[in-house]
């Protein structure tokens, strides 16, 4: 038994080294820290808060976030009142009317954001060919998650590295893969002015809409974890109770 | 204490007269099952397999209860048991590491078999069966991945669906069977939803049969020698006590990776929605197909890349009479248990190589490990079963090896 454990851990450990240099020529993703990260781990609602004022004042305009509804604010610590009226500064598309006709209202609490383009050909045809994606689930859809998109926001270069030709309306960046990115600059030092007076430098607002987006990707992180801790607490009291009655048990076969 | 049987046990042996349920259970799993005596913990993963197959069935119906297959809202349905259905996050983090889980605990239940000789005479039949039961659960794992319809969903189905068309005279046609159509579309969603619901009910009957082919001859034990029946011990309470303790353990590792690393083994590609015009920079499976997918792609003709890939399934049926051996545990068997872990150790490589891009390293390492599974099977087992000397067998399994043989002075 221990001879197989010994060949077990032996085998795992022979095979890693392989994994290591899988990742050698890939681009080096610096490690951030997330409030959201650890055990315990949670969203810090101010600093999502002011990520969502970001994303209204700035990539709203060209990116959706498609699977936000209004509703899903009060998680943040919204009331009620202020999900309606915030919801109410927006306009949707309803309808057919009686007539038969599509008509705009203003949007309620239970609907979704509206997406800037009607459609995906108007989304390239506005942005020089290139389609600004949903960014729902954009901090589990990129390798490196949230870090990646933190860095992708800051990564910027005015001038490309030596010998490297940029197309037409591509910018530089470090951490896209390729670095030849459509979108332009847009995180930059006094970007805006955040309601609640925090510091408004390029690192710092980058941060909190990335914390944003990790939130409209992964609204059930908090209870995820609050959960996490019960069953795991349980379950180690199971497994010390089942260990317990297991060597109670094999005793009788000592005598 | 009055030895008058009470009502309600009158009514127990009554129907237990009349259709034995528990004593069936009770034979199957309970005290009228004796089991070797010294089993290790690797025989706790046959009933951490069993234990897998029941949550994936248990989460997958309530996932099929919000589920939409169809292309245009299977993504937007997910989405939807994520954010909106109570618990649907942990339903479907639960079913999502569950497969991966599930293969885990598989995957060291067929290595322990080959470690111990678990395979051979008179265990044959019952080693038919769990191989079948992988092979059904690749197909059913494979189907489900294709369910939400991402990317790597899109694309996984178009590269394998596509590699049955390699075959010679019908492969066009399974194909297009496959895709109920001409190109991977709403029709396959269909039916991969309707064939992943109804194969884990396959694996259910599989896995019922499975178990009657162990109690035919028993269980095999660490030793591999044949037990004596003063040397068993009744399952229950015996195994069912130590098997608890091993859910507890497994099930701390299964629920930290549920709560707090529950897309670490997913592809961050599959949460964006399928797109047939974007193909993604590499299309990978999920790990647990890892090692065949290196083995399709190691090999430049198609016919026999794929050929290699289900043949390193089929193989495993013959592995009762490719071993030549009549030795069952590897403990036995020094140059054997050598080979056994050098195999281990090719599935890893192959593993990894088939996360690659195949070219350089990665392609010369993926056609060496096919080779060496091959080899191992078809030349190593034979013709080190003939000329290797096993050392000395116990006579029990309770007795220590036979002291060794001293001449008289």
């Amino acid at each position: 038994m221990r001879k197989v454990l010994i060949g077990a851990v032996a085998a795992f450990a022979l095979s890693l080294p392989f994994a290591a240099l899988a990742s050698e020529a890939e681009i080096h993703i610096p490690k951030e820290d997330w409030s959201f990260y650890g055990v315990l781990g949670k969203f810090d609602k101010q600093q999502v808060q002011r990520g969502f004022q970001v994303y209204k004042e700035v990539c709203s305009a060209c990116h959706s976030v498609q699977y936000l509804a209004f509703r899903n604010l009060a998680d943040l610590g919204y009331s009620e009142a202020q999900v309606k009226t915030l919801a109410a500064t927006y306009e949707v598309q309803d309808g057919p009317d009686e007539a038969g006709d599509m008509f705009k209202r203003k949007a309620k609490a239970s609907d979704y954001f509206p997406k800037p383009f009607a459609n995906d050909n108007a989304a390239r045809a506005s942005n020089g060919g290139a389609l600004p994606p949903d960014l729902s689930l954009m901090t589990k859809a990129r390798e490196g998650g949230p870090d990646y998109v933190y860095h992708l926001l800051l990564g910027y270069e005015d001038q490309p590295p030596a010998g490297v030709t940029l197309s037409p309306g591509m910018s530089y960046n470090k951490f896209f893969p390729g670095h030849q990115i459509a979108m332009a600059k847009q995180i930059q030092d006094g970007l805006l002015d955040f309601a609640d007076g925090s510091p408004n430098d390029a690192p710092h607002i980058a941060k909190d809409v990335t914390a944003f987006l990790h939130w409209v990707a992964e609204p059930k992180l908090e209870a995820r974890h609050d959960t996490g801790v019960r069953v795991i607490l349980y379950t180690l009291l199971f497994t010390i109770l089942a260990f317990l009655v297991k060597r109670h048990i094999w005793a009788r076969l000592d005598k | 204490m009055s030895t008058e049987k009470s009502r309600l046990q009158r009514v127990f042996e009554w129907h237990e007269a009349r259709l034995p349920l528990v004593g069936f259970i009770d034979h199957a799993v309970g005290t009228k099952y004796p089991a070797p005596k010294n089993l290790n913990y690797f025989w706790n993963f046959g009933f951490l397999a069993g234990f897998m197959l029941i949550t994936m069935i248990l989460t997958g119906i309530f996932l099929a209860m919000n589920y939409t297959g169809n292309v245009h809202m299977a993504f937007d349905s997910v989405e939807r048991i994520m954010r909106d259905v109570n618990f649907g996050w942990l339903i479907r983090y639960m079913h999502a590491n569950g497969a991966s889980f599930f293969f885990i605990v598989v995957y060291i239940h067929v290595f322990r078999g080959l470690y111990y000789g678990s395979y051979k005479s008179p265990r044959e039949v019952l080693w038919w069966i769990g191989v079948i039961i992988m092979i059904v659960m690749m197909a059913t794992a494979f189907m489900g991945y294709v369910l939400p319809w991402g990317q790597m969903s899109f694309w996984g189905a178009t590269v394998i669906t596509n590699l049955f068309s390699v075959i010679p005279v019908v492969g066009k046609m399974i194909t297009t069977l496959l895709w109920g159509g001409f190109s991977v579309d709403n029709p396959l969603l269909n039916r991969f939803f309707a064939l992943h619901f109804l194969l884990p009910f396959v694996i259910l009957g599989l896995v019922f049969l499975h178990i009657w082919a162990l109690h035919i001859p028993g269980s095999n034990n660490p030793l591999g020698i044949e037990v004596a029946t003063g040397d068993k011990i009744p399952f229950h309470p015996y195994y069912t006590a130590k098997d608890a303790f091993g859910l507890g353990v497994f099930m701390l590792f299964y629920f930290g990776m549920v709560f707090w690393f529950p897309n670490a083994l997913g592809d961050p590609v599959n949460y964006v929605k399928a797109n047939p015009l974007v193909t993604p920079a590499s299309i990978v499976p999920e790990w647990y197909l890892l090692p065949f997918y290196a083995m399709v792609r190691s090999i430049p003709n198609a016919l026999i890349g794929v050929a290699a890939m289900f043949g390193s399934l089929i193989v495993l049926f013959f592995l009762p009479w490719l071993d030549t051996s009549r030795i069952r545990s590897a403990t036995f068997r020094p140059i054997y248990r050598i080979l056994f872990w050098v195999l281990l150790l090719n599935m890893f490589v192959l593993g990894w190589c088939g996360a690659q891009h195949p070219e350089g390293l990665p392609l010369i390492l993926s056609r060496i490990g096919t080779f060496w599974y091959f080899f191992h099977m078809f030349v190593l087992l034979p013709v080190v079963g003939w000329i290797e000397t096993p050392k000395p067998l116990p006579a029990s399994i309770s007795q220590p090896v036979m002291p060794a043989f001293k001449p008289a002075e």
